[in-house]
């Protein structure tokens, strides 16, 4: 994306397309550099073009334009099972007719590799996902997340150096899911292998990745690093769809020095910070994140300053939701976090609130 | 204490026999609500299947004409030895029974069955009826003079065996065999042997008729369950389109295909392939029963594949080619494996509809196409013979168990999936 023509970059799409029907594109223009050894999420919601866009990497589908480059090699006439590329699915596919240990060797078999080096090989797969005993069960008598881990030892045990993962935690539950995302980056950390991950948790993905792209409408809507997409989202539906946002719409007044004014459709006045506005007397939409919204503010704390109704206040242990009517949007939230020497607030109640102009960001109507 | 505790114990079995009691009576009425629903079937399966099994069974092998039609000569042969001829006792009740027999005209198929035995034997019993009044006391005497059989003793011999009223005799012409009048049993000579050889004809031609069809519809069943539902619902109703055609029409049109003068041999003579006088028989022999039987069984070979193909999911083999295998590999060790339940259902179905098979190797079988039904139907019909018709009825029924059963053992009724 940065340097088309950095020779560093391990995996590259270059301008694909894709559609399946010949009037929509699934995934327009897709341009990503993805480097040897990093670990790249493509986050955004079903229907986005990421699993496509996936599937095209491992060779599932084929581009209707535009190149895919691995190691700097064109792969779009590279039939799959010479691409050397790892795979995780989404209900794992491992084969229910073999064995544990017949699953992991069977990438190292059609390799033709000795005996003896299978062996050792599916043992260091096993112990590597702590299933070491377990070699000789058959899929359907393993747990879930035992199941998973399988599935990730099979892709990583013929050591290719691209692993790819189609929401492979998606079957589990929460507590295993968490558990199992440290594990799988534990294990990428540890091996070096490049990972492209598929998921549309954003948690999961902020939680495993060096950098996320947001797909939505088959195209990639911002390309970063976890903190930087939380941040510094660039448009108002990577705000949305990464944590918690509240949104408030209007119209760009003045601009100077990267800081603009806005009118919200109820008349007040809010100073924000111009990322991704088309200029004065354009419409906007400001974002603004729920924790970064003061009450009680103290003077000088907040540039924007106004006074919100309480309609609903939720205890959460380790911080409190409050739903707010602010400027007109009855839907505003904050959260405050419970520390011993907050005074209680109830519903109906009125307060003054703000927020600075560095964590209120106009972007794209 | 521990006497609360022992207490509490016996109480504890109390409440568990009342518990087992109550659970009891709750299920009760759902089993005979479950036995209500099933015995209609029941019913109509002891009537219409049962019954028509147990019937051929003792057909197969009861023989009642010689005991029922000479009642006295059967009952005084019980204790004859075998070794030299009869004595006056049991001449003068085959005496009785000859000139009873005629007053009810009834000797005559007593005379017909034994004669199936060994031939001669009727004109031996009916030349005595004619000369009926000659036969008088010494009877033994008598009744030689009239026909000399009766000095035979291996004649006595079919009638001790004939009248015990059960008899192997049908098996043992089943079986391609014969009995010597000294009870031997043995082959007949090759050249005369007929049923042993249409049974194996008949496996290895269902044999190959299963191959056809797994070799035909894998590929079609594989396409159904690769594209999607609607599509494939369109090309199921083509492949089911000659279930709904009568078995006669289906089976006319491969007549009108296959014949000499027929459509394959037109186009070929047509477009030079073969010369107008070397046109190719491809009907009224084995060719014609294997190509019609493998498109008229085809769906039953279809259908099961169809379904089990369905629950593999298309993962499995991106999987597999995924981890490296080339396309072939990826079929061969992980998709072909995962289907085998639908082959093994589908090749039982399609086996053992063919094995029994008659309406179409009787149509377009000629000499060489037919099967052990059409001879079975051949003695239900036409010879009348129905205790030959049951035995070979029962070889066919053990064949096909020994088949299940083998089967079974190989791979395992557990892995049949019939959808």
């Amino acid at each position: 994306m940065a340097n088309p023509a950095s020779s560093e970059a391990y995996v590259r799409f270059d301008g694909v397309q894709k559609s399946y029907d010949g009037v929509n594109l699934v995934v327009k223009d897709l341009n990503v550099d993805i480097p040897r050894g990093e670990f790249l999420t493509m986050l955004g919601p079903s229907g986005s073009g990421k699993t496509t866009s996936l599937m095209m990497l491992a060779g599932f589908e084929t581009a209707t334009h535009g190149d895919i480059f691995l190691n700097g090699r064109s792969i779009n006439n590279v039939a799959p099972h010479k691409r050397g590329i790892g795979m995780v699915f989404q209900n794992y596919a491992l084969f229910p007719h073999m064995t544990v240990a017949e699953n992991l060797a069977f990438p190292l078999l059609v390799r033709k590799m000795g005996k003896a080096e299978v062996e050792e090989k599916v043992q260091r797969a096993l112990d590597m996902v702590e299933l070491g005993p377990f070699g000789n069960r058959r899929p359907a008598q393993l747990s879930g997340g035992q199941q998973q881990r399988v599935a990730v030892a099979r892709a990583l045990v013929f050591e290719p150096d691209l692993v790819l993962m189609d929401e492979p935690l998606g079957a589990l539950d929460k507590n295993l899911r968490e558990q199992m995302q440290y594990e799988i980056k534990h294990i990428h950390d540890r091996l070096g292998v490049t990972v492209v991950y598929v998921t549309h948790d954003q948690s999961e993905a902020l939680t495993m990745s060096n950098r996320i792209a947001v797909f939505e409408d088959g195209r990639i809507q911002q390309l970063a690093p976890p903190v930087e997409l939380y941040e510094k989202p660039e448009n108002a539906f990577v705000a949305q769809f990464i944590g918690e946002n509240n949104t408030l719409t209007g119209k760009v007044d003045a601009l100077a020095d990267g800081i603009c004014e806005v009118v919200l459709d109820n008349g007040d006045r809010v100073k924000a910070l111009d990322v991704n506005t088309d200029g004065a007397g354009t419409a906007t939409t400001l974002s603004l994140r729920p924790e970064r919204v003061f009450l009680n503010p103290t003077d000088g704390q907040c540039q924007n300053m106004f006074s919100g109704k309480a309609e609903e206040v939720i205890y959460l242990g380790d911080h409190i939701r409050v739903r707010m009517n602010v400027c007109g949007h009855d839907d505003f939230i904050v959260k405050v976090p419970n520390s011993s020497d907050k005074k209680g607030l109830v519903a109906g109640d009125t307060i003054p609130i703000g927020w600075s102009i560095d964590d209120c960001r106009a972007l794209d109507a | 204490m521990s006497i609360s505790v022992e207490a509490t114990g016996d109480l504890a079995l109390e409440e568990q026999k009342r518990l087992k009691a109550d659970l009891h009576r709750s299920l009760r009425r759902n089993k005979i609500r479950a036995l209500m629903l099933v015995a209609p079937l029941v019913v109509f399966i002891v009537v219409t299947f049962v019954a028509p099994i147990g019937n051929m069974l003792y057909r197969s092998v009861n023989d009642p004409l010689v005991s029922e039609f000479m009642p006295l000569t059967t009952s005084a042969l019980e204790n004859w030895d075998e070794q030299e001829l009869p004595d006056e006792a049991i001449f003068a009740a085959l005496a009785q029974d000859i000139l009873q027999g005629r007053e009810a005209k009834t000797i005559g198929k007593a005379a017909k069955r034994l004669n199936y035995e060994q031939s001669g034997m009727r004109s031996l019993v009916m030349g005595s009826v004619r000369k009926h009044k000659k036969i008088q006391a010494p009877y033994k005497e008598s009744l030689i003079k009239i026909k000399k059989g009766w000095g035979d003793i291996d004649n006595w011999k079919v009638i001790k065996r004939l009248g015990s009223g059960l008899t192997a005799s049908y098996y043992i012409n089943a079986f391609d065999m014969e009995t010597s009048p000294e009870g031997e049993v043995s082959f007949v000579p090759e050249k005369e042997q007929i049923y042993l050889k249409l049974f194996w004809r008949t496996l290895w031609m269902s044999m190959l008729i299963t191959a056809m069809t797994v070799l035909l519809g894998y590929p079609v069943s594989y396409l159904l369950a690769s594209l999607p539902l609607k599509t494939a619902n369109m090309l199921m109703i083509l492949v089911l389109l000659p279930f709904w055609t009568s078995l006669l029409v289906r089976t006319s049109s491969w007549i009108a295909m296959l014949q000499a003068q027929g459509i394959l041999n037109d186009l070929l003579v047509w477009f030079g392939i073969i010369a107008d006088e070397a046109r190719i028989q491809m009907i009224y022999n084995a060719i014609g029963t294997v190509v019609a039987m493998t498109h008229i069984l085809l769906p039953f070979m279809i259908l099961p594949l169809y379904s089990v193909m369905k629950t593999v999911p298309p993962s499995y083999l991106r999987a597999a080619r995924s981890l490296g295998a080339t396309p072939w590999t990826a079929f061969w060790q992980v998709y072909l494996p995962q289907t085998v339940p639908g082959i093994s259902a589908g090749a039982i179905l399609v086996f053992i509809l063919s094995i029994g098979y008659y309406i179409t190797p009787a149509l377009v079988g000629g000499q060489s196409g037919q099967f052990i039904g059409n001879l079975i139907a051949y003695h239900m019909q036409g010879s009348l013979n129905w205790g030959l018709a049951a035995a070979l009825g029962v070889m066919l029924l053990v064949v096909v168990l020994g088949i299940y059963g083998i089967y079974n053992r190989v791979v395992g009724t557990n892995s049949v999936k019939l959808g």
